[in-house]
């Protein structure tokens, strides 16, 4: 499904990605640990494209993202070419981003209209059917100021599922919100895991990755150190890195 | 070490417990301020000396301010200065608003030709500027469209082409541009970078991201400024009088350089002014609101 290859990336001097392969497989859960500036939300920023890469290729389905293979150059596609790739990919940001001008249903129904070209009307039910499975359906006509953090980013969450996307890919979901609040964002993420949606997460909640990944990645310095199943990954892991890391967060 | 002991003293010198009333329902004394009472009353007696003067003073000569308040020449001229204002308004603000999309444009380019513009038309003071437009056709006597350095299709004298109203709202309109493409370019920038990045990453389109999404929320830093703006224009137009177009403030100098009656005229345009700007003051405060929707709880 999400085919990363020999990705690379700079931010000036300093290099945050330092040669990427990754795969994710359709319908699992992949979940990405390491420490602050490993260059965990890097690497999903640029699988939206929202990071341009410096070297190395990243496929969605086949699909190049942000480049067209002519020859063996890679051109950059136009800015429109990129947003019809980024509306197949879920993404939800740390600090949810939710529009504030606008209610949480006009959130949520936005892009499918201007982006995919959606009937409004159609769109308005999906979101409002969105809503009440991610438990917030009651707060269809209100602003994101007046939610708590916990609903603003189950807001969030359904105006990424909004567009139908292919993957979603979620940045540190939980890391902006109270202790007691963590855990209702981190249902609607099991639920949607149970029914089958291909999902990449950045997180710090090692519990979560437990219980739902199918494939756990630790990523440090800018490198995959390990990645495989949790109860690998998490309760026996074949680096020292890991097992400092793992031991420091538990 | 100090502090405790102290506490303990205090403890020991009150009251016995049982003295006091229950501590939940101890009566609360708010603070007083004295001193605002004093500041108003000051600030009445000198609003009423001013009152006084204005009604006691023979000076004000409110007869002749009346017999020229609402007469025909006045409105007339009220016009002129309203469409001076509504065009240099509307012109200054959509050609800003394209120079500040020019300055945050990724192209080198259209950030340099937009610095450059906005630089020039701070540089030159407005009133050098309008005496330049309006003396445009001894520069340039006729305008012709046509294929640079190339044949020419169609001409026009300057002088047809802008009378002296036309060099007004053309030279109020480019120096508005320059003020408002700067306050249009904060109320951009004030937007959380979170917001475009959310928008980008839902595949809105470039355009749509602009006008739904970034420009509405930054409508609310714009909009203070920009009625600012907007008000100071109004008023500014009173120096396009120095191309003798006949806006409320030359009126009123023709008027008086009739009757030589300066105070009362000069209080004719200046009670016109405060009205239109109370008015402008006031559909502010709605606007305001209306882009206000979603930053309160």
């Amino acid at each position: 499904m999400i085919d990363i290859r020999g990705v690379h990336k700079s931010f000036g001097e300093l290099e945050v990605l330092k040669g990427i392969d990754l795969v994710v497989e359709a319908g699992t859960v992949t979940v990405i640990l390491g420490p602050s500036g490993s260059g965990k939300s890097t690497l999903l920023r640029s699988i939206n494209h929202l990071e341009k890469v410096d070297r190395g290729l990243i496929r969605i389905d086949g699909e190049l993202i942000g480049y067209r293979r002519r020859g063996d150059k890679l051109y950059e596609l136009r800015e429109r070419e990129i947003l019809h790739q980024r509306s197949q990919v879920g993404f939800v940001f740390q600090n949810f981003n939710l529009f504030g001008h606008l209610t949480a249903l006009q959130n949520v129904v936005e892009a499918p209209v201007s982006a995919q070209r959606r009937k409004r009307s159609e769109v308005e039910t999906l979101a409002r059917e969105l809503l009440e499975r991610v438990g917030v359906g009651d707060k269809a006509d209100v602003y994101p100021r007046q939610l708590s953090g916990g609903q603003q980013q189950r807001v969030a969450i359904a105006r990424a599922l909004a567009l139908r996307p292919k993957v979603l890919l979620f940045d540190e979901p939980t890391s902006a919100l109270d202790p007691e609040l963590v855990g209702e964002v981190l249902d609607v993420i099991k639920e949607l895991a149970r029914d089958g949606s291909t999902m990449v997460v950045v997180t710090h909640e090692i519990g979560f990755a437990r219980e739902v990944a199918d494939t756990v990645v630790f990523m440090d310095d800018g490198r995959i150190v390990e990645s495989g199943p949790p109860h690998e990954v998490l309760d026996n892991p074949a680096q020292e890195r890991t097992r400092a890391f793992i031991s420091k967060v538990l | 070490m100090s502090t405790t002991s102290l506490s303990s003293t205090q403890d020991a010198a009150g009251p016995p417990a049982s003295v006091l009333r229950s501590d939940y329902d101890l009566p609360i004394v708010a603070r007083r301020h004295p001193w605002r009472w004093v500041g108003v009353g000051v600030v009445l007696v000198l609003l009423a000396m001013f009152v006084n003067g204005l009604v006691t003073n023979p000076g004000w000569d409110w007869p002749t301010f009346f017999q020229f308040f609402t007469t025909k020449t006045i409105f007339s001229a009220l016009w002129v200065t309203v469409q001076l204002t509504i065009y240099g308004t509307v012109l200054g603000f959509a050609l800003g608003a394209v120079i500040a999309t020019m300055r945050l444009s990724s192209s080198p380019f259209l950030q340099v030709v937009a610095w450059g513009y906005i630089w020039a038309f701070r540089s030159i003071p407005l009133i050098v500027q309008l005496l330049f437009w309006f003396n445009i056709a001894y520069l340039y006597q006729e305008l012709s469209l046509g294929i640079p350095f190339g044949p020419e299709f169609v001409h026009f004298s300057t002088n047809n082409l802008f009378g002296p109203l036309g060099a007004a709202v053309l030279g109020l309109a480019l120096h508005q541009a320059a003020y408002a493409a700067e306050i249009i370019r904060g109320g951009i920038i004030s937007v959380d970078a979170g917001q475009t990045e959310a928008a980008a990453a839902l595949g809105i389109p470039k355009v749509r991201q602009f006008f739904r999404i970034v420009l509405p929320q930054a409508m609310r830093s714009i909009l203070p400024n920009g009625a600012n703006e907007v008000i100071s224009l109004f008023k500014g137009t009173s120096i396009v009088s120095v191309m003798a177009i006949p806006e409320l403030f030359y009126q009123v100098q023709v008027i008086y350089g009739r009757n030589s009656r300066v105070v009362p005229l000069l209080m004719v345009a200046t009670v016109w002014y405060i009205v239109l700007t109370t008015l402008l003051s006031i559909a502010q405060r709605y606007v305001e609101r209306y882009f206000n929707r979603g930053t309160t709880r």
